[in-house]
């Protein structure tokens, strides 16, 4: 029998189950930072390993251009980056991405419309229909991915309805903001698009920290059982994240029409698994609950700076291209399965 | 208080509740509609020594998918997916070619046809292993372990190719794809020796139990004794075997391989046959059946908008609406508030 | 003021003929419940008696099909788990229904978090809530860092968290559905103290458990629960042990229950069938010397997290020790997966039915048949009538409920899936079967039948160790007790030995 009272229950945090190895505490990190610290790592070492190996590759310019140019990666990956939190997945990404372009563009060249009515139109387009996928998902109890999927079908249909030849875009004013340049200092500047991109990001950093539409995603995630027990509006949440999703993708969308200066059927083909890989890279886990918004970022990053560094080499043809995305992937989610695996992180 | 329900009404209740049963009436329903717009859709005729018909053409183009849908099965009751079959299909396909030689030896193949196939399929095998070994033993979760072959992998059959479209001259080698056995089309006679081989090795031997089981609760399975580990390796190596099948039926009858465009979006076309066919994305209880009549509705489906004269721009979109409607029908929630929407005017009162 | 009368307070909660049926099929009829605020009242019955349905019905989670409840005179039905958290009615599962992956205070505060900036509509206070959680988990007398995640805490601790979150929504009714399942005495004590300074304050507590004696420690009055039908409502001192076991089996089983059996002398003499010589695993396991002869059984005793478990799995292969030796026979094994313990003639019946055992969809006849078939691999296959056969011997022999070997195991009471994975390894005939908590979360009535099987078994010469937390379980049925502390060996105790003399053993370390 246990000898004596004592008012207070003194305990030191332990592993849940006892077939875990404690974990030391000498560890100072918190080991829920171990993959987020993990991809920062590997990104400063290929950002040295660029400098060493190519000149003119340590320039703010190419990094800034890291931004510029996947301006639209990131506003997707961060949608993505909540749904995945949630325990969900959508894959409609970016067909939504090239929907937005169609449209948009389809309005402004075709139908003349001014941009200032056009954008607000599309990111409500975009709104709906991730929000309508949502509704699908949690009403019905779908699986994700299939009604993700139909969507992205949907989406893609839809362009080819509007179009299926691509529609450039002259406009001027459109034009105008898509080559505006935010001068920092001598040589270095950031585009519209970058600067949208990061507004959305720290946005998002708010809403997941700070919001208790941001927490209620977490627990959705965590689980799902338990967050209906205590009463969280799940349904609300589950919604709320595809309506996100949607509304990031259609914004992405913008971004791109402002890189692009087109609206096209085939744009963003295989964005969506671009999104996935950098929200995985960045340390969330597929199966929601664990992660963070700001890792995602990296994982864009990350897949940015190895094109950068492909292209800087110069040597390598397409299909050489695509065979050291894949093994820097493998390397890339070895390490990081590798690392949680020690710290004794669930798998 | 409701009646006692009749023999007849229950047996329906029965019928309506099989998993099988959605999946048949929607490809009855995507038939009746082909039937429909095109008279002639259900004729079949005997010409140039094999049968000759909209259904034989629908059943030659689907039995790669199908292929590729039975590996599929196998992945996902394990609670996994393969995104990178398509470009497994390249890869074998571009595999085939190399070892046929293409415009190189023009008519001669530069290795032996046999040993070509079996290259083709041994290296697909490996694309299924790799995969496979990933998931199992370096734990990676499966959508980002196929990821990665789905990335390099395209990469991988260019290589092969030299960036180039390989074209086929070599006769023999189209009698897979699109040669006749008994009047019927090869293709069928492959896709029915897998399924006859599958399904036999599941319902026969334990591994049917086997993979259920790991896909239901694999920690259980693994505790009870169950090789967790090698069947789910297995399930992947199976999954390239048969991607590498169908990429050879593919090339064999568009005479080429295209390391590009083969099998473009076909992991999400097998994906959609399972799903269509009842089985869980979630794992467990898989049906074989099902995943070759999804397959069946896929094609159907396409040849349905070919048919009608729709413009190719919808097809996709006709897709995407088939494909809620079914996955609506196939839930067990829409179908209860169906129900009661329509019982709602019918009871004119309370229910409970 | 006087509870053991139960009168002179106005009840908080009134429950009055309760019904519930799932398709016709009756599972609550004409249920009455009766709670006054300041005390603590236990929900009892068998596996099946319809507890876990009331409280569904109670928190929201499920919706009755006739009857009234009145929460402080006012007539309710919460339709959610929301609702009927707004009304002041907070539930504890035995789950522990958190989210591991958020923190201490954020489980806490979930879905009510303190606002600030802008007119406090705006961001998440956090300042406010971690110090708001400090002080509430303070209240219930634990003394940890909120801002870590609720995951690195054992369940003990998540339980007190999950109170503590009850008290955050100033519940006037708190449920606690089997708190104790998981926690060793220490814990319960613990858990008793603060139930104790709760019921002092006011709330009125339900606590729903199997244990008879935690029954009596700390609760005012029961109500028992009888096949859906409500029994009766006592004040704990007007209702001895036996008469609480007959209204709950409604048949003479208390003489049996309380009986203890008459444990045969075990010849020492007897050839080990496994031996474990220093066996261990850094970190987890102490070396440990343990010997285990056919026909005996030996059980493991030893608190909560003192490496039962841990040296169940490295006996059959789910863990790979990295010290000692183990040996069948006198031959040196190294098992690298359970298939080669099975091989061997071992059979490990888990902890944790959920997770490790019972595998959700498949039909009882092919849970029994899962572990036998996976021994005789993959080509001799199990036909379906043989599949069945077996597994309708078991059923018979166990006495499992169930309406056909062919129902999904998940349609199961916990109790009834427990026989059925008991059976799973029965099915396999093994030499040496060790059991690691079978009796967890089931009735009196399944506790008593595995306890006999037990014997049974022993006496056709099958070894068995057995692994429970309730110590009189072990003291009634083992030839040989060992008693494991903190992740090592401290000593042995033969036949007959009474709970004490286990307590004082592993009490010894402590001084």
């Amino acid at each position: 029998m246990s000898g004596g009272h004592s008012p207070t229950l003194d305990v030191a945090p332990t592993a849940a189950a006892p077939d875990r190895p404690t974990t030391p505490t000498r560890m100072r990190l918190n080991p829920k930072y171990l993959p987020l610290a993990a991809t920062i790592a590997l990104f400063l070492a290929m950002a040295t390993a660029g400098s060493v190996l190519y000149t003119g590759f340590f320039s703010a310019q190419v990094f800034l251009n890291l931004l510029i140019d996947n301006a639209f990666l990131i506003i997707v990956a961060v949608g993505m980056t909540f749904v995945i939190l949630s325990g969900g997945i959508d894959l409609s990404v970016g067909s939504v991405v090239a929907l937005t372009t169609m449209v948009l563009a389809s309005l402004v060249e075709h139908h003349h419309w001014s941009p200032l009515t056009a954008i607000p139109l599309v990111l409500l387009m975009g709104t709906v229909f991730g929000a309508f996928m949502g509704f699908l998902i949690e009403r019905f109890r779908l699986q994700p991915f299939i009604v993700t999927l139909a969507g992205m079908f949907l989406a893609r249909g839809l362009c080819y309805l509007i179009s299926i030849d691509s529609i450039s875009m002259a406009d001027e004013a459109y034009s105008a903001m898509a080559q505006w340049r935010l001068e920092l200092w001598e040589g270095a500047s950031l585009s519209l698009g970058a600067l949208i991109a990061m507004a959305v990001l720290l946005a998002a950093i708010f809403v997941a920290h700070c919001t208790p539409f941001g927490r209620n995603v977490y627990a959705v995630g965590g689980n799902e059982h338990s967050a209906v027990l205590m009463g969280l509006p799940v349904r609300a949440t589950v919604i709320g994240v595809y309506t996100l999703s949607g509304l990031c993708s259609a914004l992405a969308g913008v971004v791109f029409t402002f890189y692009m200066l087109s609206g096209y059927g085939l744009h963003a083909t295989g964005m969506e698994l671009d999104a996935i890989a950098a929200v995985v890279i960045g340390g969330t886990l597929l199966t929601g609950g664990v992660g963070y918004v700001a890792g995602t970022l990296f994982g864009v990053l990350m897949l940015g700076i190895i094109q950068t560094l492909i292209s800087f080499d110069g040597t390598l043809s397409s299909w050489w291209t695509r065979i050291v995305v894949g093994v820097l992937l493998f390397v890339f989610c070895l390490l990081q399965r590798l690392l949680t695996h020690r710290s004794g992180k669930p798998s | 208080m409701p009646d006692a329900p009749s023999p007849s009404s229950s047996l329906l209740a029965a019928a309506l509740r099989h998993r099988l049963t959605w999946p048949l009436v929607t490809l009855a329903l995507l038939l009746a509609v082909n039937t429909a717009f095109n008279a002639s859709f259900l004729h079949v005729e005997w010409r140039d020594g094999h049968f000759y018909g909209s259904l034989v053409d629908i059943l030659n183009r689907a039995a790669p998918l199908a292929l590729v849908s039975l590996g599929m099965t196998m992945v996902i009751a394990t609670r996994g997916i393969d995104i990178s079959v398509g470009a497994v299909v390249a890869i074998a396909a571009a595999v085939g070619a190399w070892m046929i030689g293409g415009s190189v030896s023009g008519g001669e193949s530069r290795f032996p046809l046999p040993l070509a196939i079996l290259g083709a399929i041994g290296v697909a095998a490996l694309c299924g292993l790799w995969n496979g070994l990933l998931v199992a033993k370096v734990g990676m979760q499966p959508i980002i372990a196929t990821l990665i072959l789905m990335v390099a992998g395209r990469g991988i059959a260019q290589l092969i190719t030299d960036g180039q479209i390989i074209t086929i001259y070599y006769a023999p080698f189209f009698f897979l794809g699109g040669g006749y056995l008994l009047g019927l089309p090869f293709s069928l006679f492959v896709l029915a020796a897998v399924f006859a081989g599958l399904y036999l090795a599941v319902t026969r031997t334990a591994l049917g139990l086997f993979i259920q089981a790991v896909g239901i609760n694999p920690t259980a399975a693994r505790v009870a004794g169950v090789q967790s580990r090698r069947l789910v390796v297995a399930a992947y190596t199976f999954c390239g075997v048969c991607a590498g099948i169908a990429g050879l039926l593919i090339s064999s009858n568009v005479k080429s391989a295209d390391a590009n465009n083969a099998g473009q979006m076909l992991e999400l076309d097998a994906i959609l046959a399972v799903t269509l066919g009842g089985t869980a994305l979630t794992g467990g209880r898989f049906s074989l059946v099902g995943s070759v009549i999804g397959a069946l509705i896929i094609q159907t489906l396409t040849y349905a908008i070919y048919s009608l004269g729709v413009p190719p721009e919808i097809n996709l979109v006709v897709k995407a609406v088939v494909v809620f409607i079914v996955m609506l029908l196939q839930s067990p929630d829409f179908r209860a508030q169906i129900g009661a929407l329509v019982r709602r005017p019918t009871a004119g009162g309370a229910l409970s | 003021m006087d509870v053991s009368t139960g009168h002179p307070l106005a009840p908080v909660l009134e429950l009055t003929g309760i019904h519930k049926h799932f398709s016709g099929i009756p599972v609550l009829r004409d249920v009455q419940l009766n709670l006054y605020p300041g005390e603590i009242h236990a929900l009892m019955g068998q596996n099946g008696a319809g507890k876990s349905t009331l409280i569904k019905v109670l928190t929201g989670v499920l919706e009755a099909s006739g009857g009234q409840m009145r929460l402080a005179g006012q007539a309710v039905w919460p339709d959610s788990p929301l609702a009927a958290q707004r009304l002041g009615i907070s539930t504890v599962y035995q789950e522990v229904n958190l989210c591991p992956n958020l923190s201490v205070a954020e489980n806490i505060f979930a879905g009510r978090y303190p606002r600030c900036g802008i007119a406090q509509g705006f961001r998440i206070d956090w300042a406010t809530l971690h110090q708001r959680a400090r002080d509430l988990v303070a209240r219930i007398g634990l003394s940890i860092d909120v801002t870590r995640l609720l995951s690195d805490y054992p369940v003990a601790v998540q339980q007190l968290v999950a109170i503590a979150r009850a008290l955050s929504i100033e519940a006037k009714v708190l449920i606690l559905d089997e708190p104790t399942s998981s926690l060793d005495d220490d814990e319960v004590q613990k858990l008793f103290e603060v139930l104790r300074r709760l019921r002092g304050e006011g709330l009125a507590i339900v606590f729903v458990t199997h244990f008879l004696n935690q029954v009596y420690a700390v609760s005012d009055r029961i109500t028992v629960l009888r096949n859906g039908a409500w029994v009766g409502e006592w004040a704990v001192g007007d209702l001895g042990p036996q008469a609480l076991i007959a209204a709950m089996l409604g048949r003479e089983l208390a003489a049996q229950c309380t009986e203890p059996p008459v444990i045969p002398v075990f010849d020492d003499a007897a050839p080990a069938l496994l031996e474990a010589q220093g066996l261990g695993q850094s970190g987890q396991l102490q070396p440990i010397d343990l010997k285990v002869r056919a026909g005996e059984v030996v059980g493991l005793a030893g608190l909560l997290g003192s490496g039962r478990t841990e040296l169940a799995r490295l006996l059959f292969g789910l863990q790979a020790p990295d010290k000692g030796v183990l040996r069948i026979d006198g031959r040196t094994v190294t098992f690298s997966n359970p298939m080669d313990a099975i091989r061997a003639g071992l059979a490990l019946c888990p902890e944790e039915r959920k997770t490790d055992g019972i595998v959700a969809e498949l039909s009882v006849r092919e849970n029994i048949a899962l572990a036998l078939q996976a021994r005789m691999g993959m080509g001799r296959f199990l036909s379906r009538a043989e599949q069945t056969a077996i597994a309708e011997r078991y059923v018979k022999l166990l006495g499992i409920k169930t309406s056909s070997v062919d129902t999904p195991i998940a349609l199961l009471s916990g109790g009834n899936q427990q026989k059925a994975i008991l059976a799973r390894w029965m099915a396999i005939e093994p030499r040496l079967l060790i059991l690691d908590e079978p009796t967890r979360g089931i009735d009196v009535a399944a506790k008593q039948e595995i306890m006999e099987q037990i014997l049974c078994l022993a006496e056709a010469g099958m070894a068995v160790v057995f692994i429970s937390s309730e110590m009189s379980e072990v003291v009634r049925v083992a030839h040989r007790i060992v008693v494991l502390r903190d992740r090592r060996k401290v000593g042995e105790l033969p036949a007959g030995s009474s709970e004490e003399a286990v307590y004082e053993l592993i009490a010894a370390e402590n001084a």
